[in-house]
């Protein structure tokens, strides 16, 4: 997963979203924009920022951080504010790259046809997306990856792997999943507030139909594919 | 037992409701679920301005309470029913429904009563028994305002910051819970006696990421004297 790492040497850059703030509307507002972007995720940067220097986290990239922190599930304490920090960083970018301007529409090729293996019909898919993520309570994600099934099973071939929709609460990542994401909704309260208040179902079929990036989920699953069959690769000629 | 079934069903007349509870012998009791509706407040939507704004206080109320009241409504239907059938699956998969409207319910509920006017009290420091525990626990009104703030500030994700007594040490001391867990979950000794909402929704519109700023001012609107009434109730 190269597409949005980052070394983290003395200092984090906050990236920008891949369109101008207003791209957006009027599905998400510039106000939203400037405030989930500009405040929110910058002040997950500069939190982390003053956190990294002289640990023996400087000069991992964001993922290596992520998966060292969590510690296969015990976290390690010095670097829980820490990791929470730079998993919401990771989560925000990778929100900002699963929408686009004019988004929406369907997906094709690979995508469609993993789609409609696992789920039946794309219909079918976006509505288990959105009870996942009209029904993570309280804070959270949720996603649609590409699951391995290496968590299961090591030594999974290209077969087992398929679509799957996961809820994540608060600033859980599925790197520690071990399932490759492809998209994810922002469902905290602040990704939509200001435009939808407390209408959250209005939210997340707008993101539907009017901002995802079919394109971007498109690479994804190509890197995906790529990475499992590197790893198939590799287990197959120790 | 298919009889108690038909009879428990909300599709009764109000003859049956109203508590015609005991048929006579051979035949079970009416259960009769109750259901819950949405407690008005005691000031208007503007009135706690300009610590929390109209706006939110309205949409917060007729919009996010209502909301946990009529899932919770629902999820209780579907739990009745299940019981009903005995299927444990659908039992035990309710919970977590019910625990989220349930606890919603809970806490929003004790929420509107832990907030007043300026004009009513609002702000003004307990005195009397409630005063002086949190003197002995906290050192000082001003400190635990003080420490009640920073972890409600550091609360990640969606939460409460509670005051609560113990009944059990006869001590005050600050909780929190995540999403709408109710304090109970965190002990069924512990009373809550002030409880602030952390989610964005309770002050996003008006204070945006700063929520610093809403726990600063949300102290002008808090109705000590509900809090001190509900410790005297308890700690007697």
């Amino acid at each position: 997963m190269t597409s949005s790492s980052s070394r983290v040497t003395a200092q984090l850059e906050l990236k920008a979203p891949p369109y101008p703030l207003d791209a957006l509307e009027p599905y998400m507002s510039k106000k939203t924009l400037e405030f989930h972007w500009g405040k929110h995720h910058r002040g997950y940067v500069d939190n982390l920022n003053k956190q990294i220097p002289g640990t023996d986290l400087d000069g991992l990239t964001l993922e290596e951080i992520i998966v060292k922190s969590y510690n296969k599930g015990s976290p390690l304490p010095t670097f829980n504010n820490a990791a929470q920090a730079w998993r919401l960083i990771w989560n925000h970018d990778f929100f900002w790259s699963s929408m686009k301007p004019g988004g929406g529409g369907r997906p094709s090729g690979l995508v469609l046809e993993l789609i409609e293996r696992e789920f039946g019909s794309v219909e079918a898919l976006l509505n288990e997306f959105k009870q996942a993520a009209l029904t993570q309570f309280g804070s959270g994600w949720a996603w649609l990856g590409y699951d391995e099934g290496i968590a299961v099973n090591p030594s999974a071939s290209p077969e087992h792997n398929k679509l799957v929709v996961v809820q994540t609460p608060d600033a859980v990542n599925p790197l520690v999943l071990d399932f490759f994401p492809l998209l994810v909704v922002d469902v905290w309260e602040h990704a939509y507030y200001l435009d939808y208040q407390n209408r959250r179902p209005d939210f997340v079929s707008t993101f539907i139909e009017k901002l995802i990036s079919w394109d971007a989920v498109s690479e994804r699953l190509e890197e995906a594919i790529a990475q499992a069959a590197h790893r198939v690769f590799l287990s197959s000629s120790l | 037992m298919a009889f108690c079934a038909l009879v428990s069903k909300k599709a009764l007349g109000s003859a049956l409701r109203s508590g015609a509870a005991d048929l006579g012998s051979g035949l079970c009791q009416i259960r009769r679920l109750q259901t819950f509706s949405l407690p008005d407040l005691s000031y208007d939507y503007g009135a706690l301005e300009p610590a929390i704004s109209g706006e939110i206080m309205k949409i917060h109320h007729q919009k996010h309470h209502q909301a946990y009241i009529t899932n919770y409504n629902k999820a209780l239907e579907q739990l009745d029913e299940a019981i009903q059938k005995g299927d444990t699956s659908k039992v035990v998969g309710l919970q977590s429904a019910i625990k989220f409207n349930g606890g919603g319910h809970i806490n929003h509920s004790i929420f509107w009563k832990n907030l007043a006017p300026t004009n009513e009290g609002g702000g003004e420091p307990p005195k009397g028994a409630l005063g002086w525990a949190i003197d002995a626990d906290f050192g000082s009104f001003e400190a635990l305002v003080q420490k009640m703030s920073s972890e409600g500030a550091a609360l990640q994700g969606s939460g409460w910051v509670w005051l609560a007594l113990d009944k059990e040490l006869k001590k005050v001391r600050i909780e929190t819970t995540a999403n709408q867990d109710p304090l109970v979950t965190k002990g069924l000794h512990l009373v809550p006696l002030l409880g602030i909402d952390v989610w964005e929704h309770a002050y996003y519109l008006q204070y945006k990421n700063v929520r610093p700023d809403y726990l600063k001012n949300i102290w002008k609107v808090i109705n000590w004297k509900h809090a001190s009434d509900a410790f005297d109730g308890e700690a007697a």
